[in-house]
């Protein structure tokens, strides 16, 4: 037994060693990250920013960052909140919601999601290759996030710079999120 | 040779906006041609005095080009880059010549010359319309063998190519404010004066460049400057304004809903090598707010006796291959026209240096102003004229022309003949915009009325015909605050629609209405004596304007002779309905991206590249790969399966059971809402404890099944079955929101948070032990059912001892990243103690050995727990859950209802087929009475037979019964069994 | 395609991301389970399928995930309203009323086109 203790899991990563892009797209895997399902009543939203460290969004299709959280606006009552860097098991963000002490649900999906990273100045054009929404800056400023379509996969589009975007994808679907992005991203160029 | 002769004996020095010097080889029909860059292949051949392009379609009748843009019905021809990029049914008028192409003809054998189809054309009396619903009635044996097989040779247009397409396809959503679909005079001052709002546009025309009417109208010209290159200039503006997008070979197919709109943009068609990451074409799902519709107005040709020759056109259509392709389509061009604008190309084509043998006006009173102008260039004009037949067997080669109302007949030598009967607005994308139209009776056409969405209509499409008028629209459609003057040398008056002089009904001639479809102005009359009454059937009858034209140039002079024959008013006649798309588009455009890896996600799971290392066979399930079986070489599936079988009972098995759909249920309230989504009862089940739910839908019939662990008293880990992951979440969260909204619960889906590893077998424990850190797995501390939170390999796991197998079993959750090193220490160790990896193949079996249900396959959907034997997981006490009164139905308690029980054949070899249907009595006459069907059947490789689960009526008093399977070659006598096949006790489950 | 103005992102957006579920206003029994098989049909099985004028239920299931009501006109196909779950069901605004029945008088329906050709 002595010997199989040290013998701790190793990490691998969907989208690991992928890369890709255009002249006018860089598409890359972002790193891992922590990330929970955040549910709570309008009654103790503000409970949950205070124990989370920043303020949950309420406005439709915002986001907010604060202390490396970021907590993306999905539904009236949802959050998909990550910290970058984060390590395995989401345990930072669940105990900081579990700090609150209100009712909630924090369900740690850090492994059920990945996320892709589009930057460039054809990054809109990239993405609207699958993606229904409107990403003018006026219609989807930076900041601006929602849950949607992307081809046949959904996912939660968060934009992070006028020319910079991250996938957020459940795992199963991110081969295909990439491959489509690779098309977009092809087009995107000419 | 000049660069001009060399490019066609019919192209005039000097005319035409093309470069000489650019020039494309091409070749039509096997024989070389050369064009000029920015011709279309309808222009380059005429170059060479190419006229006959095709047959037609049901008389085999020599054809031509009739016109020169996109609504032409005559001149399709396939195109070809290469043996895989080949296209049927190619418009000539809209194709532009590349380099290297290879253009042939269609719908010809042996020859375009001598064609032996055209003998239908002699038969013709025998082809009338709607031939085939009267001729090929009977006798009926001979429709498959004799009919069928004709028709469908005869039947379509072209050859469809058969190796896959190595093109690829592009899509991009868009939004913007207004979007200005046609590039005319209306259409670009529309963009200009939007443009000039800062609004975003787009404009998009389907030409190769901007201009419309201006590639053939070369005597109008806008703030003083020539038409043409005011257009050319004015895209070049518009391209350079940030808020402007400008796309040309363009175009709108289809006005939906909400003002979305599909275009499709042609990139390389017309590219003599084309770059490898260009797409062949880009689809554009626009969403706008307003549409300005500016797609101008098509000219008609006149319906007379064999109007149909090569050589005939549209007036319109002479003047573009003359002003924009420098070509000529004759040395001595007749014109027949009702309309003045005939006249223009007349003239253009005078000065040009080309004879006019005549021009026929079939009114007394034409325009003054072009009248005055054609006697002052010397052209013989013939009012108050028909034109009454040609000839001319691959060309027309003479007009014979008559007095309206006189029989004396005279020919007239031509080479060419334009026609115009007037021009009909295209109203195509308003009507798909589900705008209603009005009928202008004045000038015999229908035109916008009411609109439906924000949009709006300038120019020819809104039967605007005066250029100042026009220009005004077009500035007040566009919102901004712009000034233009123009100024167009005649005003045209003018326009006929339906049948001319000598083709009326006491006149049997071919006077062609649809030329792509073969319909002559005699079908449509003998339609309406045939009964056909309404427009819409009259066309289904004739099939006119059902062609891949849809009738652009041929439905309002069908609407006027069959209005005329039915002596009803032609806005009580009706208009068929304009469906999308406008012309046809490619399958590659519609479907885009959609194909090879692209069709459909696979979802693969963290192991799937080490089940894929350890020889596994996937089978699909939903999106899934699922390892189906792991074959040993030299192993066929039944061999695999059985060892795999064989391995699980006697040592252990390893299982990839992550597909399954996991949800968490969180909140005080998580049991209260479990209670009233499954039928078992939830609030006592301890934290640490799982157990097995059934849910029911309203009407009481199993909806779907998994076993649920309880994590702690606010929190469940459920799971479902791996297709039905989607719909359940659906379901609860349908429930929660709209019914229990007053319950403190969420629902989260993780069913890719966890990689699920089910080891499974009476060495399951001692497999996996040496991992686990932070629970004792011994029988007391961790029995059957139970649910742990503890550590796998230094990872957060949760651990289920659960059993899908009837084996010891144990199903370790790792967070997914973590699945494959997990996945790979266990199976070493597991390998070395004899135990094998198993799909989904030994899972289904094991289980059926077990007599366990698989909701979907034992299931239909009319299934309630109790007909599945699992009448125990329906709560007593409960007073609701979903579906608690719909069990309650007449039918749901009645006796004699099918129900889930065990065959076992008579002959333990033979393995029943899956769907077979179970009779008492084999001898009974048809129809049998059918007692139920085979759900599950295999080959059980530890009982060393076979063994099936049925639904059988009053199944469970049935025991011991003997029913039959009969098959086709045979019939299988079955034993009425109990469900569970092995291990009757249960024993082995505990360990 | 449809735009559909999703009550709780408080935004139009595609159809593509919704998913339509059934007819509104259908109120699930408190005592379900002591109704008479009459109620349960009427309450499960019967639905009105209404041309014109229709109350739905849709869910904004790539989007924010949330169910809600929607008053549509099956003939034109037009979301004359939509509101949130819950709320009882909402009289259509008197400007919307007039659209719709504007709608309904010149939009070319299979009835007034194809389906009258006897």
């Amino acid at each position: 037994m002595a010997e199989l203790d040290s013998n701790i899991a190793t990490r691998s990563l969907p989208l690991s060693g992928v890369h890709g892009g255009s002249a006018a797209v860089r598409l890359e895997p972002a790193q891992p990250a922590e990330r929970i399902n955040l549910r709570v009543g309008a009654e103790d939203v503000s409970a949950l920013s205070a124990a989370l460290g920043l303020d949950l969004p309420v406005k439709p299709k915002t986001s907010s960052s604060a202390n490396g959280r970021t907590a993306l606006w999905i539904g009236p009552d949802e959050w998909l909140v990550f910290a970058d860097g984060g390590g395995s098991i989401g345990s930072s963000l669940t105990q900081a919601a579990a700090s609150s002490n209100v009712v909630h649900s924090a369900t740690d999906i850090s492994h059920r999601n990945t996320a892709i990273l589009v930057s460039g100045p054809g990054a809109a054009a990239t993405l609207n290759a699958g993606c229904a929404l409107d990403l003018s800056l006026d219609a989807f400023p930076i900041g601006a996030c929602s849950r949607t379509l992307f081809g046949k996969v959904e996912i939660v589009l968060l934009r992070t710079a006028e020319n910079t975007f991250r996938v957020e994808v459940w795992r199963s679907f991110s081969d295909y999120a990439f491959g489509l992005l690779s098309e977009g991203a092809r087009d995107a160029a000419l | 040779m000049s660069a001009s002769s060399n490019s066609g004996a019919f192209r005039i020095k000097g005319a035409g906006r093309l470069t000489p010097a650019r020039t494309a080889r091409f070749t039509f029909d096997g024989k070389s041609y050369t064009a000029l860059e920015g011709d279309t292949v309808a222009a380059a051949l005429l170059a060479h005095g190419v006229h006959l392009l095709g047959r037609s379609f049901k008389y085999h009748r020599p054809r031509g080009i009739l016109t020169a843009g996109p609504e032409e019905p005559n001149a399709l021809l396939d195109v070809s880059r290469d043996a895989a990029r080949r296209q049927p049914n190619v418009r000539a008028t809209v194709q532009e010549v590349f380099d290297g192409a290879k253009i042939s003809s269609q719908n010809r054998w042996p020859s375009l010359k001598y064609d032996i189809g055209a003998a239908n054309d002699v038969l013709s009396p025998f082809f009338a319309v709607g031939f085939y619903y009267k001729t090929f009635m009977w006798p009926k044996e001979a429709w498959a063998k004799i009919y069928e097989p004709i028709i469908r040779r005869s039947a379509g247009l072209g050859v469809s190519p058969t190796e896959e397409d190595p093109d690829h396809y592009a899509s991009r959503y868009v939004h913007c404010d207004v979007l200005i679909a046609g590039a005319g005079v209306a259409g670009l001052t529309a963009a200009l004066s939007a443009a000039a709002t800062g609004k975003k546009i787009i404009l998009v025309d389907e030409q190769p460049e901007v201009g419309g009417a201006l590639h053939y109208d070369a005597s109008t010209t806008i703030d003083g400057q020539n038409g043409y290159d005011w257009a050319q200039a004015t895209a070049a503006k518009l391209k350079a304004m940030p808020n402007v997008t400008v796309l040309t070979r363009t175009t709108v197919f289809g006005y939906y809903n909400h003002g979305f709109l599909g275009l499709v943009e042609r990139i390389t068609d017309h590219v003599a090598k084309p770059t490898k990451d260009a797409p062949r074409e880009r689809l554009w799902q626009v969403r706008t707010k307003k549409v300005i519709l500016a797609t101008g107005s098509i000219e008609r040709h006149m319906v007379f006796a064999n109007n149909d020759r090569p050589g005939i056109m549209l007036a319109s259509a002479a003047r573009s291959f003359l002003n924009h392709h420098g070509v000529t389509v004759g040395h001595n061009v007749g014109v027949y026209t009702a309309h003045d604008s005939a006249y223009e190309a007349a003239f253009d084509l005078k000065r040009a240096g080309v004879s006019i043998a005549a021009i026929v006006d079939s009114r007394d009173k034409p325009g003054e102003a072009v009248l005055a102008e054609a006697r002052k260039l010397g052209i013989d004009v013939l009012t108050g004229h028909a034109v009454v037949d040609t000839s001319g067997r691959l060309r027309i080669n003479s007009m014979t022309v008559a007095r309206n109302g006189n029989f004396d007949r005279r020919k007239i030598k031509v080479d060419a003949l334009i026609v115009s009967a007037g021009w009909t607005p295209s109203v195509h994308l308003f009507s798909q915009s589900r705008g209603k139209l009005k009928f202008d009776e004045a000038n015999q056409r229908f035109v916008p009325d009411v609109y439906a969405q924000n949009s709006v209509s300038a120019g020819g499409c809104n039967g605007t015909d005066n250029l100042a008028e026009l220009i005004d629209e077009a500035i007040t459609a566009g919102g901004g605050r712009i000034a233009l003057s123009g100024e167009n040398r005649f005003e045209w008056t003018g326009g006929m629609i339906g049948a001319a002089e000598g083709a009326g009904p006491d006149h049997a001639v071919k006077a062609f209405v649809d030329f792509q479809h073969d319909v002559t102005a005699k079908d449509i009359r003998l339609a309406v004596r045939e009964g056909m009454h309404s427009i819409e059937h009259i066309k289904r009858f004739t099939t006119n304007g059902m062609a891949s034209d849809q009738g652009k140039l041929s439905n309002m002079h069908g609407l006027a002779i069959a209005s005329e024959m039915l002596g009803r008013p032609i806005p009580q006649v009706g208009l068929t309905t304009f469906r999308a798309p406008y012309t046809p588009v490619t399958y590659g455009t519609l479907i885009n991206h959609s194909r090879g890896e692209l069709f459909d996600p696979a979802r693969k799971t963290p192991m799937h590249a080490l089940e894929e290392a350890e020889g596994a066979e996937f089978e699909d399930v939903g999106n899934w790969k699922r390892a189906w079986y792991f074959p040993k070489r030299g192993e066929d599936m039944h061999t695999a399966v059985s060892r795999e079988c064989k391995t699980v009972r006697d040592v252990a098995g390893i299982f990839d059971a992550s597909t399954l759909g996991k949800i968490e249920v969180v909140g005080p309230d998580a049991a209260q809402f479990l209670n009233l989504l499954y039928t078992n009862a939830w609030d006592t089940l301890k934290p640490g404890k799982c157990r097995y739910g059934i849910m029911t839908r309203e009407d009481g019939f199993i909806y779907d099944d998994g076993v649920v662990g309880r994590l702690a008293e606010d929190r469940f880990h459920v799971t479902t079955t791996t297709g039905g992951a989607p719909r359940v979440l659906n379901h609860m969260e349908d429930y929660l929101q709209t019914e229990f909204p007053h319950l403190k619960v969420w629902l989260t889906s993780t069913t890719e948070q966890w990689a699920v590893i089910a080891v499974q077998g009476p060495k399951a424990r001692e497999i996996i032990e040496p991992f686990v850190e932070g629970q004792d797995l011994s029988n007391e501390a961790f029995p059957h059912m139970s649910v742990a939170e503890c550590t796998v390999m230094g990872v957060p796991a949760r651990l289920f001892r659960v059993s899908f197998t009837g084996e010891v079993g144990f199903e370790i959750n790792v967070p997914a990243d973590y699945g494959a090193a997990v996945w790979k220490a266990i199976w070493e160790r597991a390998q070395s103690m004899g135990a094998c990896l198993y799909g989904t193949e030994t899972m289904h079996i094991l289980r059926a050995e077990k007599g366990y249900l698989i909701v979907g396959q034992d299931t239909d959907g009319t299934v309630t727990p109790d007909d599945a034997g699992y009448g125990w997981a329906v709560s007593k006490k409960k007073t609701d859950f979903v579906g608690i009164r719909g069990l309650k139905r007449p039918d749901l308690v009645r006796e004699g209802r099918k129900q889930l029980v065990g065959l076992m054949t008579k002959d333990p070899k033979e393995v029943l087929e899956e769907g077979g249907q179970i009779v008492a009595d084999p001898n009974q006459p048809k129809p049998m009475t059918m007692l139920g069907h085979v759900t599950s059947s295999y080959w059980s490789e530890n009982l060393g037979r076979s063994i099936a689960i049925a639904l059988v009526a009053g199944g469970r008093s049935r025991m011991g019964e003997t029913l039959y399977v009969p098959m086709a070659d045979k019939t299988i006598a079955v034993e009425v069994t109990d469900m569970v096949f092995f291990d009757k006790e249960g024993g082995r489950i505990n360990g | 395609m449809l735009l559909i103005h999703c009550p709780y992102c408080e935004e139009d957006r595609s159809e593509l991301e919704f998913r339509w579920a059934g007819e509104a206003h259908v109120v699930r029994p408190e005592n379900i389970a002591a109704i008479s098989d009459e109620e349960f049909a009427e309450f499960f099985f019967l639905r009105n399928n209404e041309k014109g004028l229709t109350y739905e239920r849709w869910r904004h299931i790539h989007g924010c995930g949330r169910f809600f009501n929607a008053a549509r006109d099956t003939v034109s196909d037009r979301f004359l309203m939509t509101y949130k779950a819950g709320l009882p069901k909402q009289p259509l605004p008197v400007a919307e009323k007039f659209a719709a029945i504007a709608e309904e008088k010149s939009v070319e329906t299979w009835e007034q086109t194809e389906g009258d050709a006897r």
